[in-house]
């Protein structure tokens, strides 16, 4: 399969101070991708380079090259909001704005461009149905999506990420705020979209990179410890360091 | 075994000084809520005087145009129709609320969320400083540039609605920005990332997002700036001309609620019709402050639902 994310030779520093040391990853299509590690290795600021999310920080410097297919999505000329569009992006504490689940979903389509009502009634009720939320909002499109449970508005979340038609997903731990039924639905969901999106998952939760990861990546402050397949990196991982983390000997 | 035989019911030293506290609250609330119920039933009962003693109709005072409250009119009553101040009040409130938003607002997004910091350091203290200027300063620079630049231009006195709306603008401008600028403040983070993350421009975040999600708090920091004009008195009274006319332009003397209270308190005796009209004025004042505060405690319900 090939590769829809590459970086190489990252690096990334807050000011003076160096968070990301220098590694290169690369990111399967149509792959669940796990990135795990023990808080402030530097796994959620890495997950940030890949939609530029970290550009909104004041004085962060960012080395190396990050591709996006073929394209290197830092060159001079890019433009970071359709490169937003392309690789989505859903948050660790669910952030639905304080307006109805429809015109949440709507959102992203809207910034694109005019969509006539029923093209966008098809595309909002399709990203509801895929993010495994649409049962639970058909009859509630019109209420405040801040009103819904927890699970419901990360769903929402996914759902309004999913109606742009990105192909790449990143998700920054997004069931550590849920309870496990909520989480449980939202692997499910991952799991189906897999088919049709590339997914990079950011997750505190070592079972959860195991039950839905394909690939799955180390990190250990601000390095990458290694990136194997998920089969293999719980039975029989490459390092000392991963072995230890995965048996709870720190972290 | 002496914690033993300790009485339970025996107060202890905590909870004295628990009760004490709560004593000393207690008074302090209902020494406001009496002044509020005196102040209600002072006005109350002079402004209604007008109605009951004097035996005015409140139909001649609501919709007459004559203010002449010491020669008895045609109909055998004085005349004391307050439309033309009731209309000036309004104008000048609503005029000064209508130019006054759009600065407020856009003064509030650049404090707040496009350049924060030079925002945060020069201009803040710059409206703060503005809201603390005495209103009889405003008055003073109105008179005495205003009034002269609008006879200039326009012709006439130069006293009238536009001048008043002008100076009401510059005074209602600080109260609307702090407010605005506090609501754009209180919307979260998330929101932002959020917008941006899913392709938004930066115009199409702040525009489709946080002034939407900021709009209940922006309306009631517009309320407030209308309160403050409605209730305004010295500046206004400075430059409106002080003629109980209804106004014919933008710049024909007129009065206002306030500006005919301050002017005429001081030249009518108690208990008289004159002065018990004066009454009845401020009556309407507090119960259109009553009205904006209601609107205010509205909005805010209807925000917090929201969020």
């Amino acid at each position: 399969m090939t590769a829809i994310m590459t970086s190489t030779d990252v690096h990334l520093a807050y000011g003076a101070k160096e968070a990301l040391h220098g590694f290169d990853l690369s990111f399967k299509q149509h792959e669940i991708s796990a990135l795990i590690g023990p808080s402030g290795c530097g796994k959620s600021t890495y997950l940030r380079c890949l939609n530029r999310m970290n550009d909104l920080l004041p004085d962060v410097t960012i080395t190396g090259t990050f591709k996006l297919g073929a394209q290197d999505i830092y060159a001079a000329k890019v433009d970071v909001v359709t490169l937003r569009q392309r690789v989505g992006m859903v948050f660790q504490q669910p952030n639905p704005f304080p307006f109805s689940v429809y015109e949440n979903v709507a959102f992203g389509l809207n910034v694109v461009g005019h969509y006539a009502k029923a093209d966008l009634d098809q595309r909002v009720e399709t990203s509801l149905k895929q993010a495994a939320v649409w049962d639970e909002v058909k009859d509630h499109l019109t209420e405040n999506a801040r009103t819904f449970s927890g699970g419901q508005q990360q769903r929402i979340c996914l759902a309004r990420v999913l109606a742009a038609q990105p192909e790449v997903i990143l998700l920054d731990e997004p069931t550590s705020a849920l309870d496990p039924i909520s989480s449980a639905k939202i692997e499910q969901t991952l799991l189906t979209l897999k088919a049709n999106y590339s997914i990079i998952i950011v997750t505190h939760n070592l079972q959860q990179a195991a039950r839905i990861s394909d690939q799955t990546a180390f990190f250990l402050n601000g390095q990458l410890v290694e990136n194997t397949p998920t089969q293999q990196i719980f039975i029989k991982p490459q390092q000392k360091t991963t072995s230890d983390y995965l048996n709870g000997k720190f972290g | 075994m002496d914690r033993m035989k300790q009485n339970l019911h025996q107060a202890s030293k905590a909870s004295y000084q628990d009760y004490f506290g709560k004593s000393i609250s207690l008074f302090c609330a209902s020494l406001v809520g009496m002044l509020v119920v005196a102040i209600l039933y002072f006005v109350m009962t002079r402004g209604l005087a007008t109605f009951t003693q004097n035996h005015i109709s409140l139909r001649s005072f609501l919709l007459g145009q004559t203010w002449n409250p010491t020669q008895i009119g045609a109909n055998g009553q004085p005349e004391v129709g307050a439309l033309p101040m009731i209309v000036t009040s309004l104008a000048v409130t609503l005029l000064a609320a209508l130019l006054a938003t759009p600065f407020a607002v856009g003064v509030a997004l650049f404090v707040t969320e496009i350049a924060p910091r030079r925002g945060g350091q020069l201009l803040q203290p710059m409206i703060e400083l503005l809201v603390g200027i005495p209103s009889v300063v405003y008055g003073f620079i109105g008179l005495s540039a205003l009034v002269p630049l609008m006879r200039h231009l326009f012709g006439g006195t130069g006293f009238g609605i536009l001048t008043g709306t002008l100076v009401l603008f510059v005074m209602v401008l600080p109260t609307i920005t702090s407010l605005a600028s506090d609501s754009l403040r209180a919307v979260p983070l998330d929101y932002h990332s959020a917008a941006l993350a899913l392709g938004a421009t930066r115009w199409q975040m702040l525009y489709k997002v946080v002034l939407r999600a900021a709009l209940p708090g922006i309306l009631t920091a517009v309320i407030f700036g209308m309160a403050r004009a409605f209730g305004e008195a010295l500046a206004v009274q400075m430059v409106i001309g002080n003629a109980v006319l209804m106004p014919k332009g933008w710049l024909t003397p007129t009065s206002t609620l306030t500006s005919q209270l301050t002017t005429g308190i001081g030249n009518t005796t108690l208990g008289t019709l004159p002065n018990n009209v004066l009454w009845s004025l401020a009556l309407i004042l507090l119960v259109m402050s009553l009205f904006f505060n209601s609107l205010v405690r509205f909005i805010g319900r209807r925000g917090r639902m929201q969020k």
